[in-house]
């Protein structure tokens, strides 16, 4: 517990985490579920829920963020959803002999099941800018700096 | 509109701050300002996707450049320009000027329509929510439209990737025991 | 002065634009010609969305009860979407790379790095 407490930053800030970050998280789900009603998507979605993330680490130091998401789980979750994305498209390609094509039914508008295949793709690319700029940011953040002087 | 103008003026010297201030933390905390500044041009531009996606992408762009400034012998040297240096760059930008001053020539005025038929974008107004289902145009754009444009985005991120973990790793040593805890 | 029947703000954009061209160009340190990389990507897509804009449009999502009056132009818009994500992706590769070299080198200055060939 002592180790815990040398890292990260003060306790100011480990408290104040601990209310927001849960709730970074849900607004970023939520702009991604209603992508296709209201203005977000999945690029803007995904990027919130890699900043809850990259809050988490920033307060708490690395061990934390290691038991909460660590570096191999965060990549493969990005291919997982690169090929997520690709598996809609080529679905498209199955069904109706066109590449993208939109193949669910369209449903009402206005409503949160609507809009054929747009809220797969939304959710498709979620997880890869997510799980992506999260694994940047673990590997750019946890480099050790030690200047060689000239080789 | 004359609240774009001013926020177009904050944001040149915002820009001019970041380029010749000494600091190098001052200057990535005056990035920031530029982004901001462009997060809210876009609000009053009538675009609130690209609006909020410019606000985050801005956050996560200053604190990847934070960490590469913050370090403790980085000191106050290497932001000079050379003379000549000085001279070519302002030879060229006064190149993209003049260029600029014709092709500014065909533009529209600033909110009117082209004076060509937009195909494209009419057909996406009009027929957007029943081809598509979508009430956001802008998504059903990028994911229904245009979904190519999208996968080479995917792309590119995912290149991004796995060019920053191939310039990060440590060939021929063992990683995990060298990371260090990101000490405040 | 009239406001919106100009082209105006279009030469602001491009004074964004000189500005971060100004900083790729002349500047020694690695950080500043980040930084003016990324002043100039945020001209470009200044200047996409303000091709987009029509006077007395309102933004591109449909509203259950509204009448649909003018809208601005959709299409730049989700152009401009993809090139901020890859603005950032593009960025974080160039600070990879300028902490490598500098753990490499232990400078940040561009000219001393081309004397030291290695």
């Amino acid at each position: 517990m002592s180790k815990e407490r040398e890292q990260g930053m003060s306790v100011i800030v480990k408290t104040v985490t601990r209310l927001t970050v849960g709730m970074i998280l849900l607004y970023g789900i939520y702009i991604v579920a209603h992508g296709h009603l209201s203005p977000g998507g999945g690029f803007a979605g995904g990027v919130i829920i890699a900043l809850s993330f990259i809050h988490l680490t920033l307060a708490f130091g690395r061990e934390v963020a290691f038991k909460a998401l660590s570096e191999s789980t965060s990549a493969l979750l990005e291919s997982v959803g690169a090929l997520l994305f690709l598996c809609i498209s080529l679905g498209g390609l199955l069904v109706g002999g066109v590449f993208f094509l939109n193949f669910f039914p369209k449903g009402q508008a206005f409503h949160l099941f609507s809009a054929g295949t747009i809220p797969l793709s939304n959710l498709a690319i979620c997880l890869k800018v997510g799980a992506g700029l999260f694994t940047i940011f673990l590997a750019i953040v946890f480099l050790r700096i030690e200047p060689e002087g000239k080789s | 509109m004359t609240i774009l103008y001013i926020l177009l003026v904050f944001m040149i010297v915002a820009a001019i701050v970041a380029v010749e201030i000494r600091d190098l933390l001052s200057s990535v905390i005056a990035v920031g300002a530029v982004g901001l500044g462009l997060s809210v041009a876009f609000l009053f531009l009538k675009a609130p996707d690209v609006a909020l996606t410019q606000l985050v992408v801005e956050i996560v762009s200053v604190i990847i450049l934070i960490r590469a400034t913050l370090r403790k012998d980085i000191g106050l040297k290497t932001t000079g320009a050379r003379f000549l240096s000085g001279l070519t760059a302002l030879v060229f930008v006064a190149a993209i000027v003049l260029l600029a001053v014709f092709v500014f020539q065909d533009l529209p005025t600033f909110g009117a329509a082209s004076t060509r038929e937009i195909v494209a974008s009419d057909r996406y107004i009009a027929e957007g929510e029943t081809e598509t289902g979508a009430t956001n145009l802008v998504a059903s754009v990028i994911l229904d439209y245009r979904a190519y444009d999208t996968l080479g985005e995917a792309t590119v991120l995912f290149t991004a990737v796995v060019g920053v973990l191939a310039v990060v790793r440590r060939v021929g040593r063992k990683s995990e025991p060298d990371m260090q805890g990101q000490e405040e | 002065m009239n406001l919106t029947d100009t082209r105006n703000v279009y030469v602001l954009c491009l004074i964004l634009f000189c500005v971060g061209v100004y900083a790729i160009l002349a500047k020694r340190n690695i950080i500043k010609i980040i930084v003016g990389v990324v002043i100039a990507e945020c001209a470009v897509n200044l200047f996409f969305v303000l091709t987009a804009y029509r006077i007395g449009g309102r933004a591109p999502i449909l509203e259950p009860d509204a009448d649909i009056g003018p809208m601005v132009d959709p299409l730049p818009h989700a152009l401009v979407l993809t090139a901020i994500v890859i603005g950032l992706a593009t960025t974080a590769l160039m600070v990879a790379i300028a902490m490598r070299i500098y753990e490499k080198y232990g400078t940040f200055d561009v000219d001393k790095l081309k004397e030291l060939r290695g």
